[in-house]
């Protein structure tokens, strides 16, 4: 088993040298010229040359590479003399659009979004599973159909437009809540309830009605399976037989789906912060290519590549946990 | 014969689904008496697993329309309600079945599930569950059981997983146990292991055995009584010596002739039997199998076609469901006026 963690580490680590390889370079491909859009105002082809030397633009695609990943673990100065920018390891980049370091402005980010995922993530998973474990226990009765209708209907209508409809009613209209100004848990947890509540909520009905779905089409193959019926067979209550026969074979899946599903949402969700202002990881990406910042991308990026991945390896173990035939020997 | 232990008297199990009613048991009798063997034979679609799954009270009364009377010693389970024959699964009568990898929980070690059906019936520590899986693991002939009770499913061999099956089945000594095709998902060599342990077994026990197959050869080796299953009916039911030696049904008499046999010309061409098994939704007329007799012309006019025969006696505890028989009958009775 450790040996078979220890293998998945050193793969992960290899998946994410090569990704920000690909990262950077997708990056260092597109046709604007970082140089110019760091200029400013006052901008003359010298301090263009002068702040392309200063952001090493002028070296080989490799060689820029090499700055960019030692400065993670060394740190790095941009220019020399008294103008020469230090940004301390670890180290994603700097921003000539905020004068900061990257990697400051992505943690200063990060706990909106981080919020935001969690509280969805908790909704959603309990809604849609339970949800998704009523409706196959009531399968062909009317309550499976509500469900399966009312789950197929917020699949299909954007986030966007249940954040819209939402915000009109209930903040405009019935004035339940006042306009969302995003605080940090610490600092006013009931303000920060009042503004979380909504994009919670409109975040997870998506994701509850996939995983409403996929639950269900996961719970009724499983109670069609040879082994419920044996569990029958010994007389097992049926609170057994489901609860612990069939949810345990059910769900298994779910767990590589939800696992992943949190790492995306960890990267952000852009339309939903940018609806509800929150300033999370989502909105710094779209501010970032609205008033182009090419590091800051290159950051969330790779911080969001790097969830999927960390989240990739987290659920490979948790499943040889769960399930002893892909345990190695 | 003693006093039957198990009587079943006129089951009728019919599923609606979208392409009609399915008949997949229509009108099924027979006994079997304490500690005896009876097995039960036909081809897929015959009826033979929704029977033995009605007996244990494991079709959902939501999806099936069960009627007729299964009476266990003396009760009858159809008439308990869903808790009352829960109670009686497990215990007194116990099932195994075809395939033991997907019978078994792939999630759970071996030792967990056998523990499982012993505390489910029986007030016991979880270390007198566990000691009694171990020897019930030891008595179907498992080696190094201690070891063994920690596996997972598929850990073990086919063989293997079959025997936990059969331990699991017996663990609470009931005093029925119904095997649908034990042997059917098994390799050749083991089939005869475990239709050997099954034997012992029942020696052992005394436990009443429904076996359900369709190779005669298991029938021949185990079964005390045979009851022949077309259709979703019984068509023929008597001893083993009787619907070996004396097969009175012609589908009967047609599954002996599809079998090869050690003792006949080697050069004798297997007899199938021609056409396939009945639509469960769409029954044919009269006799259900009268579109696949070889039989028809010497019974007089069309009555295999317009009418169903009942299921009438041969000769003492042995019956079947042909017309021939009721025209034997009716010749004995017209020659001896």
């Amino acid at each position: 088993m450790s040996a078979f963690v220890v293998r998945r580490v050193l793969i992960m680590l290899l998946m994410l040298l090569l990704l920000s390889f690909a990262v950077f370079f997708l990056f260092s491909i597109l046709p604007a010229d970082v140089a110019r859009l760091t200029c400013g105002k006052i901008c003359t082809d010298q301090t263009i040359e002068l702040n392309r030397a200063r952001l090493g633009l002028d070296k080989s695609i490799f060689e820029q590479y090499w700055l960019f990943l030692s400065a993670i673990f060394v740190g790095r100065t941009y220019g020399v003399g008294e103008g020469a920018l230090v940004c301390e390891a670890p180290c994603l980049g700097w921003s000539f659009t905020k004068s900061e370091p990257v990697l400051e402005l992505i943690l200063d980010r990060l706990p909106a979004t981080v919020f935001l995922a969690l509280g969805a993530f908790v909704i959603f998973l309990i809604g849609g599973v339970g949800l998704g474990v009523y409706s196959a226990l009531r399968r062909g009765r009317w309550q499976d159909k509500a469900i399966t209708g009312v789950s197929l209907i917020g699949y299909s209508l954007p986030s966007f437009f249940i954040g819209l409809v939402v915000i009109f009613f209930v903040i405009i209209r019935w004035q339940l809540l006042p306009f969302p100004d995003y605080v940090n848990p610490w600092e006013d947890p009931v303000q920060f309830l009042q503004t979380m509540i909504l994009p919670w909520i409109v975040l997870a009905v998506l994701y509850a009605a996939f995983y409403t779905r996929l639950t269900r089409s996961q719970m009724l193959e499983t109670l069609s399976e040879d082994f419920i019926r044996t569990a029958r067979a010994k007389g097992l209550k049926e609170r057994v037989v489901i609860g612990k026969h069939a949810l345990r074979a059910g769900l298994t899946p779910i767990v590589t789906a939800a696992g992943l599903d949190l790492a995306g949402l960890l990267g952000g969700a852009i339309i939903l912060e940018t609806i509800f202002s929150l300033p999370g990881l989502g909105s710094l990406a779209i501010s970032s290519v609205l008033n182009p910042d090419q590091s800051i991308l290159v950051g969330i990026t790779l911080i969001t590549a790097t969830f999927i991945i960390v989240a990739n390896l987290i659920v490979d173990i948790l499943y040889a946990f769960i399930d002893p035939r892909v345990r190695p020997t | 014969m003693s006093a039957p232990f198990l009587e079943v008297n006129d089951l009728r199990v019919s599923f609606r689904t979208e392409d009609g009613v399915v008949r997949a048991v229509d009108g099924s009798s027979f006994n079997v008496a304490q500690g005896e063997t009876l097995a039960i034979v036909g081809e897929s679609g015959s009826g033979k697993s929704v029977t033995a799954q009605a007996i244990m009270g494991l079709l959902s009364r939501r999806s099936a329309d069960i009627s007729g009377q299964v009476v266990l010693d003396g009760s009858d389970l159809l008439a308990l309600d869903d808790d009352e024959i829960r109670r009686l699964r497990g215990a007194r009568m116990a099932m195994i079945f075809q395939d033991p990898l997907s019978s078994l929980h792939p999630f759970y070690r071996i030792g967990d599930q056998l523990t499982e059906a012993v505390r489910v019936h029986r007030k016991v520590s979880r270390k007198e569950a566990r000691n009694r899986a171990i020897d019930g693991l030891r008595r179907v002939g498992i080696p190094a059981p201690e070891q063994r009770i920690d596996d997972y499913p598929h850990q073990l061999s086919g063989g293997m997983r079959q025997r936990v099956m059969i331990a699991m089945a017996l663990i609470n000594e009931p005093q029925l146990l119904i095997a649908d095709e034990p042997t059917t998902a098994l390799d050749v060599t083991v089939q005869a292991q475990i239709t050997e342990l099954m034997v012992e077994l029942q020696k052992q026990t005394g436990t009443t055995l429904i076996i359900i197959t369709h190779d005669l050869g298991v029938v021949a080796d185990m079964a005390d009584h045979v009851c022949v299953m077309y259709g979703g009916r019984v068509v023929e039911y008597g001893s083993i010596d009787d619907v070996y030696y004396r097969p009175a049904m012609p589908y009967t008499q047609g599954l002996l002739a599809s079998v090869p046999r050690l003792d006949s010309d080697r050069n004798a061409r297997l007899d199938p039997i021609p056409g396939n098994p009945p639509s469960l939704i769409n029954l044919p007329s009269g006799c259900v199998f009268h579109p696949r007799c070889g039989r028809r012309d010497e019974v007089r006019g069309d009555l295999c076609v317009t009418t169903e025969p009942e299921l009438l006696e041969v000769a003492a505890g042995h019956t079947a469901r042909c017309h021939l028989t009721a025209q034997v009958h009716a010749e004995e009775v017209f020659g001896a006026r």
